[in-house]
């Protein structure tokens, strides 16, 4: 960056290549007039627009539409704004505006789609994807068909199957139906020996080679690695009626409109897909009781947990910072020092550690300072909660310590002097003067704190995982559960994963954060300092 | 400034006390302070103490563990960087990887953008500065599944942005920390007088020279602040780096080393313990370090 003014804005940027990114580069050049510069861009955008032409048609190649128009306008937007004259502000926004619509906008927006849908365990994908899966599960070796001489080959891509047909020998593997091979690409394959056969057995009996593009045509398997049948699917897909019909015991599987196929009894065909569902996630979570109650009671934990870390995180800060605000006490940098050690430990360590040391049978707690006592402080519903609230005092009282400090010290001492020659006691002056003033500028402190404890996952997550568990509740969610960590146990842990339901708890959060904010804005005024 | 504070009272206190009045008193006055401070040492340090121990404590179990200091060894950690299944040191470099990456890029793209809105003068730039505001309020920690659908859908298109993938960690975070990053540096880039710019200008640099080279320099302390606060909130994440980081040797600290305590608890837990002292090691430094800066930004809006 020790660069001299007169040297010219190409040779600036040379130097400071390995500091900046590519996109910093751009920007240096982006409206300088000199040819070089000119060069510069020119060749990075060229560097951007290469990438991009490359990635829209390996998107089109998927038949992924979409991803291949967003990056095309992506693109396109940036050749227009940095080749076109003027438009400086753009040159500099459009960057991190990029990832912010894409990362932070459309995925919200995105959460309300999802919202409307079943997406979940057994209704990932879509309808053909949903029909290729059940027809390759479910099989059975077709009777009386004969065995196929195979030998199984070991390539890049796992195990490969290799039989001959037609006089022409075919390759397949667990991706790709078999196909006629050039004799010349099988040297990329090494056959896999007896010994070999043997050591692999897992491998070779679970590999499943689809015999043609067409999932009715079925599969095949070998037990021994010598020897392979054909296996087609007992369901049979009737694409004019769109029936699946199970041809062993002859029950009619309908697509009825709740994303999987069903029979007349109610029987569902899993895996199914998604689809929409209008506004079902939320229904359910207000009218089915189980997960009504199971909402209500996180919703008013949370609110219980944001407000009472933050006061009590305020209140041991506060009285520490006066504690600690005597000067002619000494060491006082000391306590300081140790005391914030907590919050500069990260802070899902500190739940994991906790948890360790409040673990009922083996925990520090129980065992040394309880003497062997079997106290279930992350058990029981009432003293996980206590313990969540007890850690998350460990993380938080030295933010609100060094905080008040640094207010009652801005607090002039005039103010306490002037009070005491009117008569007033120290706890008066505490009371009336030096609690009103430090309020005031610890409040937006309290609401971003507030704002934080609302969300703050790692500490519940890593103490109690939620837990313990609600017993009346359909979902998986615990008594020490908050509104995120519902969201993300709805969606990623167990094995019932249902993203449309955790979605639609997202979407209700968000409506609860925005309600919240439009108060405190207003409180605030903070839209109307904007200039 | 604060030693016109901090003078004043201690005069006070002089005058107030007579040279020496023995126990009683002193205790009155600063000696029931020192008690509450040794109560609040103990809180506070006891389970860094705990953790150090328990990570000496070889081949210690969760029970075993409870012996303070008792034993010493330093199996444990030789124990977390042999272990393949859980690889420590991956983890490690992993964590620094995009927590340094996340640092230095969403410091650059909110940089780029406080500059443009306050320096220019644009149409929609208010309306550029309003949904900044409205867009932070929505927690990006919310969309994780929408994240982690279209981030599933991407990588079947390209693998290298999909499910399990740094970079497209790295994207993720960089969308959700701007709009907050851009608000602390539009703050800071205000108090920058414009005239400095304006004396360039007349000059002959052009916008790109005076970014780089001079407003750049000039807040430096507030991309010190947004770099550290990007680091920390992206190393300490596990919402969305648990959903998209799936193979161990992919994953951070803070997901690796939670799967350490989730699958096998009691019975490993000096390794873990070892992991966690070596984790927060780095982190606390940097922290007592800069304790100075850190405790007068505080109350600029960092938050815990």
């Amino acid at each position: 960056m020790t660069k001299t003014a007169h040297q010219g804005p190409q040779s600036s940027t040379e130097e400071r290549k390995p500091k900046l990114s590519p996109a910093a580069r751009r920007f240096a050049n982006a409206t300088s007039t000199s040819v070089g510069a000119m060069l510069a861009k020119i060749i990075l955008v060229a560097i951007v627009d290469a990438t991009a032409i490359f990635a829209v048609f390996t998107a089109l190649g998927r038949e992924a539409w979409v991803i291949a128009s967003a990056i095309a306008v992506i693109t396109v937007l940036i050749n227009v704004i940095y080749f076109k004259r003027g438009w400086l502000p753009a040159k500099y926004l459009l960057p991190g505006t990029i990832f912010l619509l894409i990362f932070q906008v459309f995925v919200i927006g995105y959460t309300g789609y999802i919202a409307f849908t079943n997406y979940g365990s057994g209704h990932n994908s879509d309808k053909d994807d949903a029909i290729t899966a059940l027809l390759q599960s479910n099989q059975n070796r077709v009777e009386g068909s004969a065995g196929y001489p195979v030998s199984i080959l070991d390539g890049q891509d796992g195990l490969a199957m290799l039989i001959e047909r037609d006089g022409q020998q075919m390759l397949g593997d667990a991706d790709k139906p078999f196909a006629p091979v050039d004799p010349a690409a099988l040297g990329d394959y090494s056959e896999l020996a007896f010994g070999d056969l043997l050591g692999r057995q897992q491998e070779v009996t679970s590999l499943t080679v689809p015999v043609s593009e067409n999932p009715a045509d079925g599969t095949l398997r070998t037990s021994d690695g010598r020897t392979a049948y054909q296996y087609t699917s007992s369901l049979k897909y009737d694409e004019a009626a769109d029936t699946m019909t199970d041809q062993k015991t002859g029950v009619v599987y309908q697509d009825t409109g709740v994303g999987a196929y069903t029979a007349e009894d109610g029987t569902q065909l899993m895996p199914g897909w998604s689809i929409n569902v209008g506004f079902d996630n939320f229904t359910r979570a207000v009218t089915d009781s189980s997960i009504r109650n199971a909402l209500f009671s996180v919703t008013v934990w949370t609110f219980a947990f944001a407000f009472l870390s933050v006061a009590t995180t305020f209140f041991l800060g506060l009285f520490l910072a006066i504690v600690f605000n005597d000067m002619r006490m000494k060491g006082r940098k000391i306590y300081r020092v140790i005391s914030i050690l907590p919050y500069a430990f990260p802070a899902f360590l500190g739940g994991l550690v906790w948890a360790g040391m409040l673990n009922r049978d083996f925990g520090f707690i129980n065992q040394v300072l309880l003497g062997g006592a079997q106290i279930p402080w992350l058990t029981d519903p009432w003293l996980a909660k206590f313990s969540v609230l007890w850690v998350n005092l460990w993380l938080g009282f030295p933010y609100m310590f060094l905080v008040c400090t640094g207010a009652l010290q801005s607090i002039p001492d005039e103010l306490s002097e002037a009070a005491t020659l009117d008569g007033a006691k120290p706890f008066q002056i505490f009371r009336l003067i030096k609690l009103p003033l430090l309020l005031v500028s610890v409040a937006p402190l309290l609401i971003s704190s507030f704002a934080f404890n609302f969300n703050n996952f790692n500490v519940i997550y890593m103490l109690t995982e939620g837990g313990p568990r609600l017993q009346d509740a359909g979902l998986n969610v615990g008594s020490t559960d908050i509104l995120i960590s519902m969201v993300y146990k709805v969606a990623f842990v167990g094995s019932q994963r249902d993203y449309g339901l955790a979605s639609a708890f997202s979407i209700i959060i968000f409506v609860i954060v925005a309600i919240i904010s439009i108060i405190s804005f207003k409180q605030t005024k903070a839209l109307e300092e904007l200039n | 400034m604060s030693t016109q504070i901090t003078g004043r009272p201690a005069a006070r206190a002089s005058r107030e006390r007579a040279p020496r009045r023995g126990f009683g008193k002193w205790f009155a006055t600063t000696g029931w302070r020192h008690l509450i401070g040794v109560a609040l040492c103990i809180y506070a340090a006891f389970p860094l103490l705990y953790v150090l121990s328990a990570s000496l404590n070889p081949n210690g179990t969760l029970l075993s563990s409870n012996g303070f200091f008792t034993t010493v060894g330093f199996n444990s950690y030789v124990e977390l960087f042999q272990n393949e299944q859980r690889p420590f040191g991956a983890w490690f470099v992993n964590t620094l990887f995009i927590g340094l990456t996340t640092a230095a890029a969403s410091v650059f793209l909110g940089a780029l953008a406080a500059y443009s809105f306050s320096r220019m003068r644009f149409t929609g730039r208010r309306v550029g500065l309003v949904s900044l505001l409205i867009v932070q309020i929505f927690p990006q920690l919310l969309a994780v599944v929408a994240i982690f659908i279209l981030l599933t859908s991407l990588g079947d298109v390209f693998p290298v942005l999909g499910i399990d993938s740094q970079i497209a960690l790295i994207m993720v975070y960089l969308g959700g920390a701007l709009g907050v990053n851009t608000y602390l540096m539009y703050g800071f880039f205000n108090t920058v007088p414009v005239e400095i710019d304006e004396a360039a200008k007349i000059d002959g640099a052009g916008h790109a020279r005076i970014f780089f080279t001079m407003i750049l320099r000039l807040v430096a302390p507030i991309l010190a602040v947004v770099g550290l606060l990007s680091f920390i909130s992206s190393t300490s994440d596990f919402v969305i780096a648990s959903v998209i980081l799936v193979s161990p040797e992919n994953q951070t600290l803070a997901v690796g080393l939670y799967s350490y305590v989730s699958e096998e608890f009691t019975s490993n837990w000096s390794v873990f313990a070892a992991g966690a002292v070596l984790a927060a090691i780095p982190v606390m430094a940097l922290f007592l370090f800069l304790q100075k800066y850190i405790v007068g930004g505080l109350t600029a809006g960092a938050g815990k």
